[in-house]
């Protein structure tokens, strides 16, 4: 009965349509913003020019990319950290 | 001045081919005069499906090189008046063949037909290119599936980038039986995604093989489900507001129940 029950009930979270769906979703995310290489290139140099007024970084390790984490896509930055510059010096 | 409509998808094997054969025959029935153009250079196909394959005397590449005139390479379907296939070249490449080209040769059909019917090959690249160059408008086929739904969202977006706006969605070989028990996307999921208008949409259907066998195209067989869904589909085209019908086309579409028209 019970096994019945959750047959039922899970079924709409479980049913395979809804995978489908979902992995269509970030797959797409995925595939709409990497349409154009330039606006992740154009992105890097902006945060290179933001963060290196806070800390030295090594701007040739640096990397962002799109992941896909659970339910979402996210922004992953990878930003190697040479030296952070003393707080004096930071306006 | 006629239409010029490309029939595209990205994905191969999703139902390109068989669109284009059936809109074509649909549209010849209603009256209409019609070019199917074979735009898949190399992989010639769409003349098999129409049982035209032993009448190829010159090729689209014929036309497009000078080598015939336009007229000579047409090739009149003597079961429905107004039908004419442009076959595609079979021993040459996408790159025999230019954009340009491509543009004329539509402009010259346009002329002379009430619609140009342009099946376009997989892909993306040149072959893709060539189909879409003269097209006014096209038509995405995609089927239920997650990969052809992601490449007939990249589709969508080169149309865009090309300048083809308001492309319209065949939701081709849904398994009613499936969607039901969840186990296939539904045409309202799939809306949902591409976000693009809903031309209609074609059940899976052992008919499709058995016309597709004997060279005929399944518009033709009154009793058939996908028939009657692409008989529906000509209708639009040709402006008519067709509503999709639950029983006959999916069910489960409450929200997109609604009278859906091409113009
Ligand atoms: N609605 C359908 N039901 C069953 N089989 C289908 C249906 N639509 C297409 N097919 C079959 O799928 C295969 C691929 O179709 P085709 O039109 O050649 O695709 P494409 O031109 O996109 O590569 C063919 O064998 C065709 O008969
Ligand atoms: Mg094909």
């Amino acid at each position: 009965m019970l096994d019945f029950i959750t047959r039922i009930f899970g079924r709409e979270s479980n049913a395979s349509k809804n995978v489908a769906k979902e992995r269509l979703r970030l797959v797409l995310v995925h595939d709409r913003s990497s349409v154009s290489p330039q606006i992740l290139q154009d992105l890097k140099a902006d945060l290179i020019k933001v963060i290196s007024s806070y800390m030295e970084i090594d701007e040739e390790a640096l990397e962002v990319n799109f992941e896909n984490s659970e339910n979402q896509v996210a922004l992953i930055a990878n930003i190697p950290i040479k030296n952070v510059k003393r707080p004096a010096n930071v306006v | 001045m006629g239409e010029v409509i490309v029939v595209t998808s990205g994905k191969g094997g999703v139902g390109k081919t068989t669109t284009t054969a059936n809109l074509g025959t649909g549209l010849a029935q209603l009256g209409n005069k019609v070019a199917l153009v074979d735009a898949d250079i190399g992989l010639r196909n769409l003349d098999v499906v129409l049982g035209l394959e032993n009448r190829i005397v010159y090729d689209i590449t014929d036309v497009t090189g000078g080598h015939c005139r336009l007229r000579q390479a047409l090739i009149k379907d003597k079961r429905y008046e107004g039908l004419f296939l442009l076959p595609a070249a079979q021993t040459k490449d996408k790159t025999s063949v230019n954009p340009d080209q491509m543009k004329e040769l539509c402009g010259d059909l346009r002329q002379e037909f009430d619609y140009v019917i342009i099946d376009c090959p997989a892909g993306i690249e040149q072959g893709f290119k060539n189909a879409i160059a003269g097209a006014d408008r096209a038509v995405v086929v995609t089927t239920p599936e997650v990969s052809a739904v992601r490449d007939a969202d990249r589709i969508v977006g080169l149309l865009e980038a090309a300048e083809l706006r308001d492309p319209r969605l065949i939701v081709n070989r849904v398994r009613y039986k499936m969607v039901k028990a969840g186990d296939m996307m539904s045409i309202e999921d799939i809306i949902d995604i591409l976000a693009i208008d809903l031309l209609g949409v074609v059940p899976e259907d052992e008919m499709v093989v058995i016309t597709t066998n004997r060279g005929e195209a399944v518009i033709c067989d009154d009793r058939s489900r996908s028939g009657q869904a692409y008989r529906n589909i000509v209708r639009r085209i040709t402006g008519e507001q067709v509503p999709l019908l639950s029983l006959e086309e999916g069910g489960l579409m409450n929200r997109i129940r609604r009278m859906i028209g091409f113009k």
